[in-house]
């Protein structure tokens, strides 16, 4: 999940510190005891990771879904900020090809932690298949820290399988909160603008100097939303995308003028 | 409400972009990053997209009627939390808590 979901779980690892994060912890305890550990390393962003499910469930069943929807969305596709917009974008629904193109913006991220996520030492066909299946934000920000660099492969593994779990187990139960109460709480679907604004605050703070980028934002969602009401997010991001490209043409032909 | 194998489709198109996105890159990891412009799309597109999503969210807010409000205190108190104690889950949680009972009262 979630979701720059990076920025957002290595923040939550930062605010929930591990304090047992065996930065030196002894090989023959990853050796035998790889699942213990890895359900140790789990704990930090698991604790972020329940109360999202349960607010992303309640917003499922509460925009009509059936509550099994959540498990279905929890345990495939597993992106969490887009499992999120993925309700508003599925009830309204949204053509498919809208679907992929907002999946792969919002997910473009993912390409980055290849170049650094630890797959090599998953070793398996299937265990690299389900690795990479589950390399989430929350995976990778914990992959990625100097604690880690001594993880075996089965380690690593464990420790998706239990944040996996505990984002079907938070979604599911969410879900069937969520088609208990009904419509009588109204509002918990701010749970979704909220997360993205956290989010947009936390990837703005990874690069103060860019103040055009988000501003180029708003501006083309503004006027995708005004100009193309019903295809506002391929027409924004198109924007968004254009405006970019422009500005990185300028900054060359600038820098070979020079 | 949309029909099941819609639904289904749905589900397997974003399986298949955000599988892709994941998994291709080790496969085919140098072009990749190799690749200048989409290196640089790739540090600059994250804020702007989250920017955009947020728009996104918050587009059908009527502007009659004070039922703008709700959202707005709701942004102001998420946005406000965020950037003064960092907190992912407060910020969320505290926000979208504004917003349940602005909405209720």
């Amino acid at each position: 999940m979630r979701e720059d979901c990076s920025n957002l779980l290595l923040m939550t690892r930062v605010l929930l510190p591990d304090a047992g994060r065996p930065s030196i912890t002894p090989p023959a305890e990853r050796e035998t005891r790889p699942a213990a550990a890895a359900l140790r390393d789990s704990f930090s962003v698991g604790i972020a990771l329940v109360p999202l499910g349960l607010a992303f469930g309640m917003v499922l069943t509460q925009s009509g879904l059936d509550w099994w929807w959540a498990t279905v969305f929890t345990a495939l596709i597993y992106a969490g900020s887009f499992e999120f917009l993925l309700i508003g974008l599925a009830t309204a629904v949204t053509p498919l090809g809208t679907i992929a193109l907002t999946a792969m913006l919002v997910n473009l991220r993912h390409v980055f932690y290849a170049l650094s996520f630890p797959l090599h030492r998953v070793r398996g066909v299937r265990a690299k298949l389900y690795s990479t299946f589950a390399m989430t934000d929350e995976a990778y920000a914990l992959t990625a820290t100097a604690a880690s660099r001594t993880w075996s492969g089965p380690r690593i593994v464990r420790l998706q399988l239990y944040l996996h779990l505990y984002w079907i187990v938070g979604g599911t139960v969410g879900a069937l909160l969520g088609a208990l109460i009904g419509d009588s709480v109204a509002g918990l679907d701010f749970a979704l603008p909220a997360l993205f604004t956290v989010m947009a605050i936390d990837a703005a703070r990874e690069r103060p100097d860019d103040v055009s980028g988000p501003a180029c934002a708003f501006v083309a969602a503004v006027v995708a939303a005004v100009v193309a009401p019903g295809q506002m997010l391929p027409v924004a991001f198109a924007l968004l995308t254009l405006a970019l490209l422009i500005a990185l043409g300028a900054s060359r032909l600038r820098s070979r003028r020079a | 409400m949309p029909e099941t194998p819609y639904l289904l489709a749905a589900v397997a198109v974003t399986v298949a972009v955000t599988w892709a996105l994941r998994a291709l890159p080790f496969v085919a990891l140098a072009p990749l990053r190799e690749s200048r412009t989409l290196h640089y799309l790739g540090l600059r597109m994250p804020t702007g997209v989250l920017v955009v999503l947020v728009v996104y969210c918050l587009r059908d807010v009527p502007y009659a009627a004070n039922a703008w409000m709700a959202p707005a205190a709701a942004l102001a108190v998420t946005a406000g939390l965020h950037l003064w104690r960092r907190n992912v889950l407060l910020s969320i949680t505290a926000g979208t808590a504004v917003h349940v009972v602005l909405l209720n009262l």
